[in-house]
């Protein structure tokens, strides 16, 4: 299989947006992907044909639609190589995941505890840990980060005790591009008895995670970030944590019997599915995953790995450049700052020029404290940009400069 | 000159220019001439909130009238405060209240700002208002 990005874009039709007299140079992949036309299709086809409640009715579009949701957890359980369809919780998200994780697997915890994250995760994967540690009295630490925007691995055995229940870090920085050691950090904490959920939030899109093979304990993802639709997202996790774990939220689908006195739960995945889920989220979101199975994805990674290179050295070309994560192993992210303007300045102007990209902090607050800035530029790419988007991106953004000094 | 002939003439000078990039130039040029907020007045009580640019604004009242002073750490916010202090400053309060400030619409201001921008925008007017409100109450 070859790469051929021409034939790529053609199936984003989004990506022929004009924004005013200005083609659309979408780098704003970090927050959200743009959606594959299959994809698109899809969602419409469903609710001509197929719409229906699951896991209920005897009728024939229930069966339809409840052996599509099901289809979609066992594509993306065999994506993520999941021993069992079971292990793949659908959910609103990765922020949903993680609270989930912290709700249900916090109540196995007791005061004392502790829990590791890093000094570089998204608030998503901070606040729930806090409001955990506070109502349980758990200890909250943090694995620092260097100037370059790497995590300081040696400090990690001192870190990981025989407290240590659970460490959560990202796979990939959403403001950073780093791509952490999770391997490394699993295996040490692993040796402490510690669990470890991986937030891969900026990783699936980019790159296949074997959970097996990683040996991570839990892994949650959004399906928007990886070409699917918004609402909808992935908590994995081993079967038998799973099973030790209460249920998150109650109500249909996650009981087996109810009685005014006493309710009994149902296995899993349903056990942690409360309600009518996010059905079509679910199916087109299999879809998805069904359509970036079938790219070339070591050509992906190629691909992204060369516009990061030659949007780097373009970057670094203009006078005042800074950049804010510089780390030897990195995702197709930049965050810059240009000495003398202001980000929300220059994305404005990105803007008016076509170029979506993100500033701000990225709800990485803690990172920017570390640097001491207010926020960054950031770029985020994905394997439909193209080498000429990132030209026209440094023209408009050297035009941006131009206006701003 | 009244609220309304203001800001008539900010939406014939913005008139002049059919590409927003050459109006951002401009909002960026009427950010030059914002009476600029005392150094002393520059507390945090007087940053607007809702700005994702840090933006500060002062009102007092000189005879029966408000006058604003403001300043800002990004250059487009400055423009958009220069904006509405030029329109608003000086008025007395009750003007200011009921003012419906229908140029930023007629301009297209507010739809060529990025949503925190627009955000922003309100904000701005908002606090205007109330610094308004509560030196009408003095």
């Amino acid at each position: 299989m070859s790469f051929d990005v021409t034939n790529i874009r053609k199936q984003f039709p989004i990506l022929q947006t004009k924004i005013g007299k200005y083609p659309l140079i979408y780098f704003d992949n970090g927050a959200t992907s743009q959606k594959p036309q299959i994809v698109i299709d899809y969602i419409n086809t469903y609710y001509e044909t197929e719409n229906a409640n699951i896991h209920r009715g005897v009728h024939h579009l229930s069966q339809v639609s409840t052996e599509n949701y099901e289809e979609a957890r066992k594509t993306i359980q065999a994506y993520i190589n999941a021993k069992k369809d079971y292990e793949v919780i659908f959910t609103q998200g990765t922020t949903d995941g993680i609270n989930l994780v912290a709700s249900s697997f916090g109540k196995l915890l007791k005061a004392g505890d502790e829990i590791l994250i890093s000094q570089m995760e998204h608030h998503s994967n901070i606040v729930p840990w806090q409001m955990l540690a506070e109502e349980r009295e758990l200890v909250l630490k943090y694995i620092p980060m260097n100037a370059a925007g790497e995590l300081v691995m040696s400090e990690l055995d001192t870190l990981l005790t025989e407290k240590t229940k659970l460490v959560s870090v990202t796979h990939i920085s959403n403001a950073l591009g780093t791509i952490n050691p999770i391997a490394e950090i699993i295996e040490a904490a692993h040796k402490v008895g510690a669990k470890v959920l991986i937030d891969g939030a900026q990783s699936l899109q980019h790159m296949q995670i074997d959970v097996q093979d990683l040996d991570c304990d839990f892994l949650v993802f959004s399906g928007h970030k990886v070409f699917g639709p918004t609402g909808v997202g992935v908590l994995y996790g081993k079967e038998e944590l799973l099973n030790e774990m209460p249920p998150y939220r109650g109500g249909g689908d996650m009981i087996k019997t109810v009685t005014l006195e006493k309710t009994t739960y149902n296995g899993l995945p349903h056990k942690f599915e409360a309600g009518t889920p996010n059905i079509i989220g679910g199916i087109a979101f299999g879809k998805a995953i069904e359509w970036l199975a079938g790219q070339d994805l070591e050509a992906i990674k190629q691909h992204e790995d060369e516009l990061l290179a030659y949007a780097t050295e373009k970057l670094d070309e203009i006078e005042g450049m800074q950049f804010y994560g510089t780390a030897k192993e990195k995702g197709s992210t930049i965050s810059f700052l240009i000495e003398g303007t202001h980000p929300y300045d220059v994305g404005t102007l990105l803007n008016q020029q076509g170029v979506a990209v993100r500033t701000g902090h990225h709800c990485t607050q803690p990172i920017m404290d570390f640097y001491n800035i207010p926020g960054t530029i950031r770029a985020s790419f994905s394997f439909y940009n193209t080498k000429e988007e990132i030209d026209q991106f440094i023209i408009a953004l050297k035009k941006a400069v131009t206006m701003l000094s | 000159m009244s609220i309304i002939d203001k800001e008539n003439e900010l939406v014939e000078s913005f008139a002049i220019y059919d590409d927003w990039m050459e109006k951002y130039e401009y909002i960026i040029e009427l950010g030059k001439d914002l009476p600029i907020i005392d150094s002393t007045n520059k507390t945090d009580e007087n940053i607007i909130k809702g700005c994702q640019s840090t933006v500060w604004l002062h009102a007092e009242k000189k005879d029966d009238k408000v006058v604003f002073t403001a300043d800002a750490d990004a250059i487009i916010a400055k423009g958009i405060i220069a904006i509405l202090v030029d329109v608003l400053s000086n008025e007395t309060p009750d003007t200011i209240i009921d003012a419906k400030l229908d140029f930023i619409k007629e301009i297209g201001l507010q739809e060529h700002l990025s949503p925190t921008r627009s955000n922003g925008l309100v904000a701005m007017v908002k606090q205007m208002k109330m610094y308004a409100l509560a030196l009408k109450m003095k």
